[in-house]
């Protein structure tokens, strides 16, 4: 539950890669970091069934979690703002060309109410 | 629980909440790594039931967004997010 393989996670990197470059979207050019985040989302997929942002605790149970289930909600306003997503699996054109460093952004999910 | 304990040098009490699969707590933990501290660790998404419901229940008197890393110290400063200079700082470094 808690390893990937090593081809699922290359593979995805280029089938993530693509899709998100047609769409205006680039990864982040920090191959190493990527392809464990990209880890971190196969094995969220093995544990929860679905794809959790790796850098939230997830609820496990999928209504609870669904503004964070990569592309999660807050990427395009993160973008926008930060130049980064929450996880910075997703980054702006300036950091993909190494013009700017990815830097850790705080997290815009509202808390969670009791 | 499953508290993970990295020998090092002694700069004060220092707990980090971290997610396995998170990319900054990564980096966070590399960062205490390369300075050679003393540290305790915790992967809260390995967690189940009672432990993770208390460790959450615990971070979140630190950090009520409970997000991740958070750092304590002394049990009595909580840097939250990757900051290596927050963390420099509060340990004096």
């Amino acid at each position: 539950m808690n390893e990937a393989n090593e081809q699922d996670v290359d593979k995805t990197y280029q089938r993530l890669d693509k899709f998100a470059e047609s769409k205006g979207y680039h990864l982040n050019p920090d191959i190493e970091f990527t392809k464990d985040l990209i880890r971190s989302l196969l094995i969220n997929q093995k544990r929860y069934g679905y794809w959790a942002c790796p850098c939230r605790l997830a609820s496990g149970k999928r209504e609870e979690d669904l503004d964070i289930i990569c592309p999660c909600d807050y990427r395009d306003p993160d973008l926008k703002e930060f130049g980064v997503c929450y996880c910075s699996l997703y980054v702006s054109k300036d950091i993909k060309n190494g013009e700017k460093k990815a830097e850790a952004i705080p997290d815009r999910r509202p808390p969670k109410k009791e | 629980m499953e508290i993970e304990h990295v020998e090092g040098e002694n700069k004060g009490k220092i707990f980090l909440y971290a997610l396995s699969t998170c990319g900054w707590c990564k980096k966070t933990k590399e960062f205490l790594n390369n300075l050679g501290l003393e540290y305790s660790y915790i992967f809260v998404d390995l967690l189940e039931g009672k432990d993770k419901d208390e460790t959450v229940d615990k971070i979140m008197k630190w950090n009520p967004r409970c997000s991740f890393p958070t750092l304590v110290i002394n049990d009595e400063k909580c840097i939250v997010g990757y900051n290596e200079d927050e963390i420099r700082e509060v340990l004096g470094l």
